[in-house]
């Protein structure tokens, strides 16, 4: 298990301090299209020299290095509990470096065991595969924007809002005005519709580990992505709040089934610190792969 | 870019407006949940604290102990209107030219800012790093054992601390414009 902690390590150290490459693209596109010498621009350009910053001296891009979300795919070779030990092992590790701020706080008394181990941290998603490697993916959400995700249970009268495509895209265009720059914009936004309360916002969040660049295999999903980003990006939010043309990089929508009676529209928040990454492990515990 | 320097007077702050990119130098107090209750609810500065012509940064900051002194590592803005209860009489009581944070405050800071000649910086949520660079040394640490090290108030000598002007002592708000300039926006395209 020495190789598989060794291999997780890095994949946390990398996940706090590296921006994945196919973000940082999107990045510099934005950086682009603000006016100069903008309140925007001046935000994208601290945004980026930041970004350079934290990979160069190695420490946390946001000193808030949020909810620890791990997703797993294991060959059957790897038992859940010994991948929850190395976990929060190496969580415990990650924290003494300081790739991890002590960041996870007993809900009843409000006591900081500086260990980000406790219950619900980390969060670790376990599910088996039938290929003969681990894909193991991490992202770090921060709770700022963790603050400004929204649910909608359709139809909506305040935002008139029923239950299809059209009352999906109202929800989720109000979501980003609401948020307005306080998830520290752009954000780039995960969201699902249909399930329950909990899946909903659970989908939502697998949707971060889409690449930006991808493209949903399904039609009307991939035209709403696109429809909702462009849209939100004509509202002026702009960088921060500070008014501007990009309030959004990207927006990443899955549909699952629910319940005749339910019609639930969960809407993520990722701020601009989009921290994720991921490898494949072999049965050494050795990293084969980056997967960003 | 406006260049401003520590501390502040009510003539050079009545000069800023909501929009302005402002580099800092000079002295800043951190200062977030703990800090603002203590002091609204009648909490007095340490002896030889003043608060006066001063700004307040809402950051709780990352800070280590290197060969004997404290060293910033990370120190990025947090969520600024968990201090609207508290900030206004702040502003009023202590003598505060200004307030660092992110996310923008509601009316009743932007109001004191009016009043008593104050404004609301922005600065860039998550650029831990940029913004640690400009810390340049730790002058002093108050209250660290009563509210532990990320609620205490830090004195910190920065130099060319990048900020926006998002709520300026005119009575107006970038956050107010931007929220109602977007909601028009939106009904335009729903």
């Amino acid at each position: 298990m020495k190789a598989l902690t060794d291999s997780l390590l890095e994949l946390v150290r990398r996940t706090s301090c590296e921006i994945p490459e196919d973000v940082q693209n999107v990045m510099l596109k934005a950086l682009d299209r603000e006016a100069k010498l903008s309140n925007a621009e001046y935000a994208m350009k601290i945004i980026q020299k930041n970004v350079e910053m934290a990979k160069a001296k190695s420490q946390p891009i946001c000193q808030d290095t949020g909810s620890i979300l791990f997703f797993v795919k294991a060959p059957r070779w790897l038992f859940e509990g010994d991948f929850i030990a190395v976990a929060q092992e190496v969580v415990r590790t990650a924290t003494k470096k300081g790739y991890l701020r002590q960041n996870s706080v007993d809900s009843l008394t409000g006591k900081n065991d500086g260990t980000n181990v406790g219950p619900g941290s980390p969060t670790i998603y376990f599910h088996q595969w039938d290929k003969d490697e681990v894909d193991v993916r991490l992202a770090l959400k921060g709770g700022g924007c963790e603050n400004v995700g929204a649910q909608y249970s359709l139809p909506d009268g305040r935002i008139k809002a029923d239950r299809d495509l059209a009352g999906c895209r109202k929800a989720i265009l109000d979501a980003v005005v609401q948020a307005q720059g306080k998830g520290c914009g752009p954000g780039i936004l995960g969201v699902c519709i249909g399930g329950d309360r909990s899946t909903g916002y659970s989908y939502s969040k697998t949707q971060f580990l889409r690449k930006m660049d991808d493209t949903n295999p399904v039609p009307e999903l991939a035209a709403l992505e696109e429809e909702i980003t462009s849209t939100a990006n004509k509202l002026g939010i702009g960088p921060m709040g500070f008014g501007g043309h990009t309030t959004l990089l990207g927006t990443k929508i899955c549909a699952i089934n629910r319940l005749p009676a339910s019609y639930f529209v969960s809407v993520s928040y990722m701020c601009w610190a989009f921290r994720r990454h991921g490898c494949t492990v072999g049965q050494d515990g050795n990293i084969k792969d980056w997967l960003y | 870019m406006i260049t401003l320097k520590t501390p502040f007077t009510e003539e050079n702050i009545r000069t800023l407006k909501q929009g302005d990119m402002v580099e800092i130098t000079g002295t800043l107090f951190t200062g977030r949940d703990a800090v603002h209750k203590y002091l609204h609810d009648g909490g007095q500065l340490p002896e030889g604290l003043s608060l006066k012509g001063a700004i307040i940064y809402h950051c709780g900051p990352v800070v280590v102990e290197e060969n004997g002194k404290w060293v910033v590592k990370a120190a990025g803005p947090t969520t600024s209107s968990r201090e609207e209860p508290y900030q206004a009489e702040i502003i009023e009581k202590f003598g505060l030219r200004g307030v660092i944070g992110k996310g923008g405050m509601g009316d009743k800071t932007l109001q004191a800012c009016s009043q008593h000649g104050a404004v609301y910086f922005h600065a860039i949520g998550g650029a831990a790093q940029v913004l640690a660079e400009c810390i340049k040394e730790v002058k002093n640490v108050y209250f660290k054992d009563e509210f532990g090290s990320p609620e205490a108030i830090w004195e910190l000598r920065v130099e060319n601390f990048p900020v926006v002007v998002t709520m300026d002592s005119h009575g107006n708000s970038l956050h107010k414009d931007v929220l109602a300039q977007s909601q028009a926006a939106l009904a335009k395209y729903l």
